[in-house]
Parts: C-alpha cells; sequence; structure tokens
C-alpha cells in the first residue's frame, strides 16, 4: 500500500463530504498509482459510454456507403451534411420533429398541472381515506403499463381518438410518479404558509396558484424534464394508437425509416442524431434537476 | 373551516376538486383498462370485434389453455426470463460498482464523469437500437473491428440464435447502468465515515469494509433498484423489435413483442390481453418474492 491509501484524512474533513476534492491537495501533490488507476478505469468506462454516440455522430457526416468499407472508418473523410440534407428535404423528419414537440409539450404543460394539483391535495388536505387512497394509487407502480394498452387501445377507439395526439397524450397527462413527487416535495412546505393564506381570505385555488405552486418551482422543473424527456423518447404506446405516417413522431418515424433503408447506415445514423440530440441537450442543460428527481424517487421510496 | 385540519366539508370538497383530473385520467386510462384486461382475456375479442365490441364472445379461460399449448409463447416467457435474470443483475452489478469507483475520495472531476455514464440514460431508445444494429454489423461493425484488433475470432452478435440476447443484454447494461448508478450513489452518501473509520480501526480491509459496512447500509437501496430494474427488464420490447424482430429463430422474441404481435398484428385482441395479464402476473410474483428475501433490518417502504 502507498500513502494514498493508507493516510487517513482528518474525520472532521471526512464528515463534510461536499469538500472532499480539497483532500487531494491537503494531501499534497502526491498522486498514488491507485489513484492513477481508478482514473484509468473511470476513463475506459467513460470511453465505452460515448464510444457508440460519438461513432453515430462521425458515420452521419460520412458519404454514402463509407461506413460499410474495410476496416470501418472513424473518421468521415470527407465530411458531408448530405444525409442531414436529405431527411428534411425528401424524408418527412421535419414533420416528425414538429409532432414530437407538440405532444411532448402538451403532454409536459397538462401533466404538471394534473400531478401537482393532486400531490398537493395529497400532501396538504385532510379527508377520511386519503393515506390508504394515496397508497392505492401507489400500488400502480406494480402494474405494467402495457396491461393496459389493448383495452385502452380499443376504448380509444370508440371515442375516435385513434390516430390522433390525443391518444397520444392522454394516457400521460397524469402519472403516479407524478404524483408521488410532487406530494412528497409538498410535504416538505410549512402548513402555516398556507393557514395564513387562508386566514387572508384567499380561496382554494389561489392558494395553490400563488402560493404552493411558486414554492414548488424547482421541482416542477425537475417534473418537467422527466416528463419531456420520456414522452420524447416514448416508442411502444405512439407506435400502436399513431395509424398514419403524417401523424409519427421521430422514434416511430425512425423504426418505420430503419425497416425501408436498412442498407443506407449513413443516413440512418443522421436520423438517429436528429431523434436523441434534442434530449441529450436539454439533459445537459438542466441535469441538475433531472437527477434530484431520480434521487427523491429513488430514496424516499 | 379555516383550518386544514378540521376536514370539514369545506375541505373535502376542495380536496376532491384537487385530486379529480389526475386521478380521474389514470382510473380511466390507466387503472380501469389495467382490469379489463383480465375480463378481455376471458373473451375471443378479435379484429371483427374491434368494430362491435358485442361480438365478442365469453370463452372463459381458453387463452390462457391455448398460450399454455403454444410454443412461441414458452419460448418468449424463457427469453424474457433469460434477460431479467441474466440482464438485470449484470446491469445492478454494474451500476454499484461504477458508483463505488466514481464515490472513492480519489476522483477528480466526479461531476464530468457521472454526466458521461448518465448521457446514455437520456437517450431515446429506438435511436440507440438503431445505432448499436450497425455496431454490431458482423462485416463492417465497430465491435467486431474491435475483436479483430485483438486478434479474437469476430461474432455473429445479433445474426445468431446464442449470441442475439447477450447482445441485447450488453446493449441495454450500456444504455441503463447511469440510472441506478445515481440511485447508488446516493445511497453511498448514506453510510457513516465513522462506521468506515471504525472498521478500519478494526484492521478491516477494503474489501472486508465494502462487504461489512457499505452493503448492508445500502440494504434499502439495494431492495428499491432490484425491484425496478426486475419490473423494467420484464417489459423488454423496443429493443427486439428494432434489432431483430424477434429473431433470429425466435431467439430474442420477448413476453411484450408477442403480445405486441398477437394483440395488435394479428388482432387476437383476447389472447394478447392474456399475454398482458401473465406480465402482470410475473411482475407481482417477482416483487413479491424480492420483497420476502429482503433483509430482516431494512425499513418498510411506502
Amino acid at each position: 500500500m502507498t500513502a494514498a491509501g493508507v493516510v487517513n484524512p482528518p474525520v472532521e474533513l471526512r464528515a463534510a463530504r461536499p469538500a472532499r476534492p480539497a483532500l487531494g491537495r491537503a494531501r499534497g501533490l502526491a498522486v498514488g498509482w491507485r489513484t492513477v488507476l481508478l482514473h484509468v478505469v473511470l476513463v475506459a468506462i467513460a470511453g465505452f459510454a460515448v464510444a457508440p454516440l460519438l461513432w453515430m455522430v462521425s458515420a452521419s457526416l460520412m458519404p454514402s456507403g463509407a461506413a460499410t468499407t474495410y476496416p470501418p472508418p472513424l473518421i468521415p473523410h470527407p465530411l458531408t451534411w448530405v444525409h442531414y440534407h436529405e431527411l428534411f428535404s425528401r424524408l418527412d423528419v421535419a414533420r416528425e420533429l414538429r409532432n414530437s414537440a407538440v405532444i411532448a409539450a402538451l403532454i409536459t404543460a397538462s401533466s404538471l398541472l394534473c400531478n401537482s394539483m393532486a400531490g398537493y391535495a395529497f400532501a396538504k388536505f385532510q379527508f377520511p381515506g386519503r393515506d390508504r387512497l394515496f397508497r392505492l394509487v401507489l400500488l400502480g407502480l406494480f402494474i405494467p403499463p402495457q396491461v393496459a394498452m389493448l383495452p385502452l387501445f380499443i376504448l380509444l377507439r370508440q371515442l375516435h381518438l385513434v390516430n390522433s395526439y390525443a391518444g397520444v397524450v392522454l394516457p400521460s397527462m397524469a402519472t403516479v410518479f407524478g404524483i408521488f413527487l410532487m406530494r412528497q416535495y409538498v410535504l416538505g412546505i410549512p402548513d402555516e404558509l398556507v393557514d395564513a393564506a387562508r386566514v387572508d381570505g384567499a380561496g382554494e385555488f389561489r392558494i395553490y396558484w400563488s402560493v404552493i405552486l411558486p414554492l414548488c418551482a424547482p421541482v416542477l422543473v425537475t417534473l418537467a424534464v422527466f416528463v419531456f424527456m420520456s414522452s420524447w423518447n416514448d416508442f411502444m404506446w405512439p407506435l400502436i394508437v399513431l395509424t398514419d405516417s403524417a401523424k409519427y413522431t421521430l422514434p416511430v418515424g425512425l423504426a418505420n425509416l430503419s425497416g425501408e433503408h436498412v442498407k443506407d447506415t449513413e443516413l440512418m445514423m443522421a436520423a438517429a442524431v436528429v431523434t436523441l440530440l434534442p434530449v441529450l441537450l436539454l439533459f445537459i442543460s438542466l441535469q441538475r434537476f433531472y437527477i434530484r428527481g431520480i434521487t427523491m424517487g429513488g430514496v424516499k421510496g | 373551516m379555516t383550518s386544514l385540519d378540521g376536514g370539514g366539508r369545506a375541505a373535502r370538497r376542495a380536496a376532491a376538486i384537487f385530486l379529480a383530473p389526475g386521478l380521474l385520467l389514470i382510473t380511466i386510462t390507466f387503472l380501469l383498462p389495467a382490469a379489463a384486461s383480465f375480463l378481455l382475456s376471458l373473451t375471443d375479442f378479435d379484429i371483427y370485434a374491434v368494430a362491435s365490441p358485442a361480438d365478442a364472445r365469453v370463452v372463459w379461460l381458453r387463452n390462457y389453455a391455448t398460450l399454455a399449448q403454444a410454443p412461441l409463447f414458452w419460448i418468449a416467457l424463457r427469453n424474457t426470463l433469460y434477460f431479467v435474470l441474466v440482464g438485470g443483475p449484470i446491469s445492478v452489478v454494474v451500476s454499484l460498482g461504477v458508483a463505488v469507483l466514481l464515490d472513492s475520495e480519489l476522483v477528480r472531476w466526479r461531476g464530468l464523469f457521472r454526466t458521461i455514464y448518465f448521457a446514455p440514460v437520456v437517450t431515446t431508445l429506438v435511436a440507440v437500437a438503431v445505432v448499436w444494429k450497425y455496431l454490431y454489423d458482423p462485416r463492417f461493425g465497430l465491435l467486431n473491428a474491435g475483436l479483430h484488433a485483438l486478434g479474437l475470432p469476430p461474432v455473429d452478435w445479433l445474426g445468431s440464435a446464442v449470441w442475439a440476447m447477450p447482445s441485447i443484454i450488453l446493449m441495454t447494461v450500456w444504455k441503463g447502468f447511469g440510472y441506478n448508478m445515481i440511485i447508488f450513489m446516493a445511497g453511498l452518501q448514506a453510510v457513516s465515515p465513522d462506521l468506515y473509520d471504525a472498521a478500519r480501526v478494526d484492521g478491516a480491509g477494503a474489501w472486508q469494509r465494502f462487504w461489512h459496512v457499505t452493503l448492508p447500509t445500502l440494504a434499502p437501496t439495494f431492495l428499491f433498484v432490484s425491484i425496478t430494474t426486475m419490473i423494467g427488464f420484464l417489459q423488454l420490447f423496443s429493443e427486439p423489435y428494432i434489432m431483430t424482430q424477434g429473431g433470429p429463430l425466435h431467439a430474442t422474441l420477448s413476453v411484450v413483442l408477442y403480445m405486441f404481435n398477437q394483440g395488435f398484428e394479428s388482432w387476437h385482441i383476447g389472447q394478447g390481453a392474456a399475454v398482458a395479464f401473465v406480465l402482470f402476473g410475473l411482475t407481482l410474483i417477482g416483487a413479491l418474492i424480492q420483497l420476502r428475501l429482503r433483509p430482516e433490518r431494512t425499513e418498510g417502504g411506502a
């Protein structure tokens, strides 16, 4: 064992875990072999995580047929944007992008409203059977969504909602996870704030809208990012309910395209980039909120 | 009436109004259809009944009897259990391993590594399934090029009945390990540094500290992760739908893909509903087994 492993940091420093990066400096600049080995492993895992995505971007910029030569090239030469042009001019990707954006936006807006209202009611109203009802709703987490799909399809068909945005949006407007997330957060808001507003004569909806929602801003962002991403990435239900290619979302369109253009590797990679880039950028800019949603659901659950 | 604790009629009415939109939507689009799925599985609902549901007749358990005699159903069940029982534990162990590495106090740029590891999680499953299909190409794919560089023979990844499911597992681990990693990292924050120091004073090595201090503290996290992972893995659908269409030789046909083919492709809706109900049963049994197996001292969940 070398110094890095044996020397114990002072207890008070260890207790303050966020301050850990300072420990390296506290010990001086001696970097032990353990540190080096650890970072070699971490970089290798990072390579595993990003290599498929880097290759996807690289192949999407190669001339047609270049990706299927041997040995497989890693860098596009010459670099071309022709596949992106084709996707947006000859193929329907612009329309699919719009469909995906409209559907994800509708789901996000409506689920923020429905889930926050229900979460608030479960957290702050007293009524008989409240906790039993909440536990009953939580049991929904054990039901795979696919179990509901066949009856739901028949129901939507009776309502003439098959092949409509509404058919995709309605089942995602309220979710068990969303209600749970909102309730957990609202529980942490002091009752006194609600009571004070009520004493001032504010109506129930006014309290929700002007007192609760502003205080919930962080968790609302978390929920919005979660819902937007999952509806953008959703595949099976849109595949079932959208029967006309004019209504296809990006994942459904991509699945369709990959059946027709199997040999066009570079074109398919460009379509994959267009499909996943929006959510990847959204995650990178708002990852703090997204990751908090996972740990809130995971640790307190 | 002005107090929250009153529980009076006004409070009850307000609660009902706030709960109504969310609970009605969940009930109508999820809970009732899920229950209706069982009733549907007792009928011979088919393409004609879609036009006029009154034509469907009750056949009681005949759909389940048909399933029991359908070789494809048993293949789908076996493949799904393979995916859950092999892929699930691999995925959880990889997540835990990476979380423990990232939690080490020697790590620099922890946030950067975390972001990179998490990136595949947020990508669109359909898009990365298409990408991996090309990575797995036996002639031009990057994976076989890598094997060649190491002096190893090529593998017919998605083209062979033996390798197709391991290939889907590899892709799934790549796509998902960052998610459980985040949950494990949050769990590791709860491990008291004092416990580590006490173990160190007692002469415990790194491995012993992990085994006797870290793992017991992580037990509740572990239970949560393994149940949610199992539920998710039982729902395998998009990967085989995109990459293999359930082939080769049905080696990647999953229960949900079989349900989709029966219900939405062949329009044997009653039959498909029976498959859906089997999926629900598997989920419930799996969750109950894991709850039963949990260590004594963990707290009860919600």
